[in-house]
């Protein structure tokens, strides 16, 4: 009797571990415990998080953790907007930062009017929040009417915002490079007297944001449907075209926050050296995710994973002292293999190695799994 | 004893949870048409798939002619090598490129390529097998029936010595059938065995000699064409006595005089499709039917009312009052629902789970700002797999990965889920079992009973004659002929397609 409850536990446990590795989100989990792991056996201290003060002497967070949650900001919040282009467009936007640099453009535009170092803000923050969205917006509506309603490939279409969406944003500032007062800097660095970065809590409040809209709204299943088998959707009384256009729109939003936030960190926007290549990185979080990069299904959770695993990745190599030339490759280099393991051919060679070992444990025990129909 | 070109002994294969063949023998001998047949799920693509290479056996032993010793597949480019080919119900040449250029490409390791050589090689081929295409035309310029012929004639080429025909004839018409049938018996004369894949009975009995029947995996047996008449394959199919396939009718036919109510009336309507303008009316509780050949505007007919095409003009009435109907998502609100022909293509979303894909269209009727919860989502699934016995490993299961049939089911939940007051059932039994057809059959009636007004549109004759209880008839998109009651007879419906010359004789 015994050993029957033992296996039955065995069992039990056995397919709790089975659902565990199967869930959509292990391997971009393991990736990132994995490198956080290396990081700590580089540098044990690398976990620690202390308090300590800023220049003004008001009370923060230091530590590397936070350094990465508080930089991977930007990253995270445009892999949420990837991820639904991607599934329902079967494409990438590949002009998120450019069009980064012209929402942070028009930020700082509204924040300094025509000075290079005023005194004071403008305009409300609040104000050059919403118009930096906005501009963000209107390049996603660009490159989602070029997708949906002109039918063109979505690498060639956000190839046009890609090529000209850095000078657009130097013309947005009227060719100047103003720095704001450093009130502004509160949104990308700390405010004062609160020790967390504030870039953590817009992280937070955009993925909260996110979720609840996914779980409200039919955004997730529209989006998934259209990316899936557009035809048979649009049978089914959706509009293909709008959700491809509003998946676009969305993740210029996305772009818009992001741009904020960029420019709150120095408070400055060079619109030709901001956030350089930042594009790659998105759709590298949101292959890395599980996503397939042709569209159809999407794994939000992963996708988020995935961004904070690249930045993870970007700061180990800084703290290595890797020549700064040199961190492409090494970055390069780590990714080729995430990317690998995360092969459908290689997924199926390592599940066929492990009912192989299965089926031979079974063999052993000489118990059979199948019930033969006679 | 014939000579034996191909022997499968003691093959098993099993997939997580489900065994899919058990034990299973399978012998085709030269110049044979060999009919493959069991109900969906029964083992025959696992089957075909094993002897492509696509899957490989865990045991028992394939053994070809002319090599002493049993062969191991396994990829398909090793099948095509020992003479194994395949051409499936999709075609799977590229439509992209020449007839020529199909016919070659892949097969060579030629640097050289003399194409003019080739083209003439191609020529030739297709006119001794009497195929109507020409070696330079564009593959996608041939009708479907041409391009299965190519890839026929490609096999062939190749010298395969087992040829497997994966569904052939579901999207073909009757003329295009019998083309290949020609052509298939050509081959047979010519010593190809051939492998027949079908779901269509009445093809079986006219082409094949030999019938394997497969049931649950297992092999049910092998027999000779004239030794097995067809209620007797359908019961060993099932695997039990089949009663009720012939006495289903529809017995509401006489009754539409008491249920005078009008659901659905077209008038002059036309669509971009290039439909002519059509009338159209049904009542309460009717089961119409559009028959005639493939292209003749049945589906045409349909999407104009549901608002799949652009519709160019004509008006549409509900109840008596006149709507526009635009978009599919309107003509759902107005209590249409629409089951779509293609069922890969225009119906399920393929990697969507089954729960998802049942309540899309109520989802999406529903409204963006009302998602259903899971547990909502969940019971509705539930409740219909049940119903419609929906057989599927959960809710959350892919709907891809379920049999033709069961996909089926899933769609025709999805728009029960809808409480349609007129549904569109196109083509609901293609490419699917008998069990199921005779299920979705039954379901037709048993919804029309309760008021329901169908419109149920197939190639088949006889399942229209058992289901509707009047038949639109149309040719070349138009409506030529509206056929009901004691007129409901094959003869009759054949004639009205085929039009006036054929009722005269040759004349």
């Amino acid at each position: 009797m015994a050993t029957h409850d033992n296996t039955i536990n065995h069992a039990r446990s056995a397919s709790i571990i089975r659902s565990i590795v199967k869930h959509n989100i292990f391997i971009p989990c393991a990736f990132l415990i994995l490198l956080l792991l290396i990081n700590i056996f580089i540098n044990p201290g690398f976990l620690k998080v202390s308090m300590g003060t800023d220049s003004n002497g008001h009370p923060v967070l230091i530590g590397n953790l936070i350094n990465i949650l508080s930089n991977a900001t930007e990253l995270v919040i445009l892999a949420i907007g990837m991820t639904l282009v991607t599934a329902s467009s079967k494409g990438q936007d590949i002009s998120v930062g450019a069009t980064l640099a012209i929402s942070g453009g028009v930020v700082m535009r509204v924040l300094c009017g025509n000075e290079t170092q005023p005194s004071s803000l403008h305009a409300p923050i609040i104000v050059a929040l919403l118009l930096g969205c906005l501009a963000g917006m209107a390049c996603g509506a660009f490159n989602g009417i070029l997708v949906s309603r002109f039918k063109i490939q979505p690498m060639i279409a956000t190839l046009i915002l890609f090529t000209a969406g850095r000078s657009i944003a130097s013309m947005a500032m009227g060719g100047l490079k103003p720095k704001a007062v450093s009130s502004f800097g509160y949104y990308g660095n700390f405010i004062p007297g609160f020790p967390i970065p504030t870039p953590i809590l817009i992280t937070v409040l955009v993925i909260i944001i996110t979720m609840l809209v996914l779980k409200f709204t039919n955004l997730g299943l529209y989006t998934r449907a259209v990316g899936v088998n557009a035809k048979a959707s649009s049978l089914n009384g959706l509009n293909p075209s709008l959700i491809k256009f509003l998946t676009f729109v969305v993740l210029g939003l996305c772009v818009g926050i992001a741009g904020f936030v960029q420019s709150s960190r120095v408070q400055t926007v060079n619109p030709f050296t901001i956030v350089p290549s930042i594009e790659m990185d998105v759709i590298l979080a949101v292959a890395l995710g599980g996503n397939s990069l042709g569209g159809g299904k999407f794994n939000m959770t992963g996708s988020i994973i995935g961004a904070y695993t690249i930045q993870t990745l970007t700061s180990m190599l800084m703290t290595l002292n890797v020549n700064t030339n040199a961190v492409p490759v090494f970055k390069a280099a780590i990714i080729v293999i995430l990317v690998v393991i995360q092969a459908p051919i290689v997924k199926a060679f390592f599940s066929a190695l492990m009912a192989d070992l299965k089926s031979k444990n079974n063999r052993g025990k000489g118990d059979d799994t199948y019930v033969v129909v006679e | 004893m014939q000579n034996a070109v191909l022997r499968m002994r003691g093959i098993y294969k099993s997939f997580p949870g489900v065994r899919a063949l058990q034990n299973v023998d399978f012998r085709l001998c030269e110049g044979e048409i060999h009919a493959l047949m069991g109900e969906n799920g029964a083992g025959k693509s696992t089957l075909i798939k094993v002897l492509t290479g696509v899957y490989v056996k865990e045991s028992g032993e394939i053994n070809l002619k002319g090599l002493d010793k049993p062969v191991t597949i396994k990829s398909p480019q090793e099948a095509q090598k020992l003479g194994i080919s395949t051409v499936y119900q999709e075609i799977t040449l590229c439509p992209n490129l020449t007839v020529a250029e199909n016919m070659f490409i892949g097969r060579t390791d030629e640097l050289i390529v003399n194409w003019k050589k080739r083209i003439e090689k191609t020529n030739v081929i297709l006119s001794s097998l009497g195929i109507p295409a020409k070696a330079t035309q564009q593959l996608s310029s041939c009708s479907i029936a041409v391009q299965q012929m190519v890839a026929i004639a490609r096999a062939v080429d190749m010298e395969c010595k087992v040829l497997i025909l994966d569904e052939p004839t579901s999207s073909l018409d009757d003329q295009e059938v019998s083309k290949l049938f020609s052509l298939m018996r050509d081959l047979r004369d010519r010593g190809v065995g051939i492998i027949f894949v079908t779901h269509f009975l009445d093809q079986v009995y006219e082409v094949c000699d030999k019938i394997t029947v497969l049931r649950n995996g297992e092999l049910v047996g092998e027999y000779l064409i004239r030794d097995l008449p067809r209620v007797e394959l359908v019961s060993k199919m099932l695997g039990k006595e089949l009663g009720d396939l012939s006495s289903l009718h529809n017995e509401t036919a006489c009754d539409i005089a008491r249920q005078q109510e009008i659901v659905i009336e077209a008038n002059e309507l036309s669509s971009d499709s290039g439909i002519k303008p059509f009338n159209f009316k049904t009542c309460k509780g009717e089961v119409t039917g559009f028959a005639g050949l493939l292209g003749s505007g049945r589906s045409e007919c349909v999407r104009a009312i549901f608002g799949a095409d652009h519709v160019t003009g004509g008006e549409i009435k509900i109840h008596g009052e006149s709507v526009r109907i635009t978009s599919p998502l309107k003509a759902m609100k107005k209590g249409i629902g629409y089951l779509s022909e293609d069922r890969k293509r225009d119906g399920i979303i393929g990697d969507l789970s089954v729960r998802e894909n049942m309540i899309l269209a109520l989802q999406v009727m529903r409204g963006f700002f009302k998602p259903f919860s899971k547990a909502q989502a969940q019971a509705f699934a539930d409740e219909y797999i049940k119903i419609l016995g929906i057989k599927t490993a959960s809710a959350d299961t892919p709907i891809s990965s379920l049999s033709g049939g069961n996909q089926q089911k899933v769609i025709l939940a999805r728009w029960l889920l809808t409480h349609p007051d007129y549904l569109i059932l196109d083509e609901p039994t293609r490419g699917i079992d008998i069990g199921t057809k005779v299920d979705i059959q039954k379901l037709v009636l048993k919804l029309a009973e309760e008021g329901m007004s169908i419109t149920f549109i197939s190639s088949e004759i006889e399942e229209m004659l058992r289901t509707c209880s009047r038949l639109i008839v149309m040719r070349d998109l138009n409506i030529v002929g509206e056929i009901k009651g004691e007129d409901m007879t094959q003869d009759r419906i054949m004639h009205t397609i085929a039009g006036g010359a054929t009722t005269h004789g040759d004349s």
